[in-house]
């Protein structure tokens, strides 16, 4: 007799297998995601810290939340629908120069004050010229860091077009909350309070750039090497610097 | 044939051999995308909506702190803090830091993220005290943990 050649397998049943396998998959794991807002928190303040510079009131802007979740923005209650239009309120202040161009001064709000092409040019040269005859590494770091931040203040006016008005250094937007104020109602005011910030920053880099603040952040991140992409980063920035900080929590809170 | 002419082409039944290769292919690409869940979950956490949210792509920089009402009854029915499979005390959270950032790359230690992730109703007092521990640790960098909404009109 002849060898019987070996029947194929059946491989019909494969696909049950594994789609049982493919189930079981999708059952039993859960698709995490990490997303959220991102905040750096202060470093720890030394204990012997006692003097803290006094900050004018204009240039603060203080959200308080109490433990039923209620706001009191600037001393007035405020529903938290209205709290976004409220701090882009705060950090237009009396105009950015650019798109805002030029408000009348409000006295409950910071004076953004117009910086000079001119006089940046200055201080860059100045700088330049300290970071040269610097006696030694020391002094010549701090030097190079102040000339760094002169020349992103030189390359956002041209990038920008324009000369802009900046946010004195002061100016803040400072929130505390109650130990009885819910997780859900702290992060909704942070996320406002970002929104805020990030509306004004993609106003400003679609006016200017084409495109969002978010494209040009992910646009970078793509190629570090991009130096042009930074560039107008830290211009957006340098409008709308995001200056969102907590009160340290005290005992008597409240 | 029965019916003579009429079927004299019977359509061949279609092959169903390629099939395994394609639900092969769907479960590992499932296998590939999904990250799977490392820890336990000791406490139930529905997470607050935010709509500003901001997506870390290096995971493995990650670490979590759980805040939530727990599971298991003993431990009472207010929110607890879960540190990797464990329930834990506000307390321990500094040498959980120090513990956690040794099982990074020693060059990458500094960019360690520490992702919150609190049950929505949680009061703030027990959010406050995790934050201050994560500073005395210097572990600055925070991601409040939150779902995706729209941005408000």
């Amino acid at each position: 007799m002849a060898r019987r050649s070996l029947p194929e397998i059946n491989a019909g049943s494969m696909a049950d297998i594994a789609f049982l396998l493919l189930i079981f998959w999708l059952v039993t794991t859960t698709i995490d995601s990490d997303e959220g807002i991102k905040r750096q928190l202060p470093p720890p303040v030394p204990e012997d810290l006692v003097d803290i510079p006094p900050v004018r009131e204009r240039n603060v802007f203080v959200v308080l939340v109490n433990s039923n979740d209620d706001l009191l923005v600037e001393g007035e209650e405020l529903k938290i629908g209205r709290l976004k239009q409220k701090a882009k309120d705060f950090l237009i202040a009396n105009g950015d120069g650019l798109l805002y161009g030029d408000k009348p001064e409000d006295p409950d709000l910071p004076v953004r004050e117009r910086i000079s092409k001119a006089a940046v040019k200055q201080k860059v040269g100045e700088y330049r010229e300290f970071v040269k005859t610097a006696a030694d590494d020391e002094t010549k770091d701090t030097y190079q860091k102040v000339l760094e931040d002169w020349e992103k203040k030189l390359s956002a006016i041209e990038l920008l077009g324009g000369e802009f008005k900046t946010l004195p250094g002061s100016a803040i937007i400072s929130m505390r909350n109650d130990n009885n104020t819910t997780y859900d109602a702290y992060l909704n005011v942070q996320n406002e309070l970002e929104a805020a910030v990030n509306e004004l920053r993609d106003e400003l880099a679609v006016a200017k750039f084409g495109m969002t603040y978010k494209e040009l952040e992910d646009e970078y991140e793509k190629n570090s090497e991009n130096t042009e992409m930074l560039a107008k980063i830290y211009a957006v920035r340098l409008v709308y610097p995001q200056r969102i900080s907590e009160a340290e929590p005290s005992s008597a809170n409240n | 044939m029965a019916f003579g002419k009429k079927k004299r082409r019977e359509m061949g039944a279609i092959s169903t051999a390629s099939l395994p290769d394609i639900v092969f292919m769907l479960l590992f690409f499932f296998m590939v995308a999904t990250v799977l869940r490392t820890e336990e979950e000791q406490v139930r956490v529905i997470r607050p909506e935010a709509s500003e949210l901001y997506k870390i792509e290096k995971k493995h920089l990650i670490r979590y702190i759980n805040v939530g009402y727990p599971q298991d009854k003993r431990y009472g029915n207010e929110p607890v803090i879960q540190l990797n499979d464990d329930i834990a005390t506000v307390e321990s959270i500094q040498g959980w830091v120090d513990a956690q950032r040794k099982t990074i790359d020693e060059r990458e230690q500094s960019k360690m993220w520490v992702s919150l992730k609190v049950h929505k109703d949680t009061k703030m007092g027990i959010v406050t005290d995790i934050k201050q521990e994560l500073r005395k640790a210097s572990a600055l960098k925070v991601l409040y943990s939150a779902g995706q909404r729209d941005r408000t009109e």
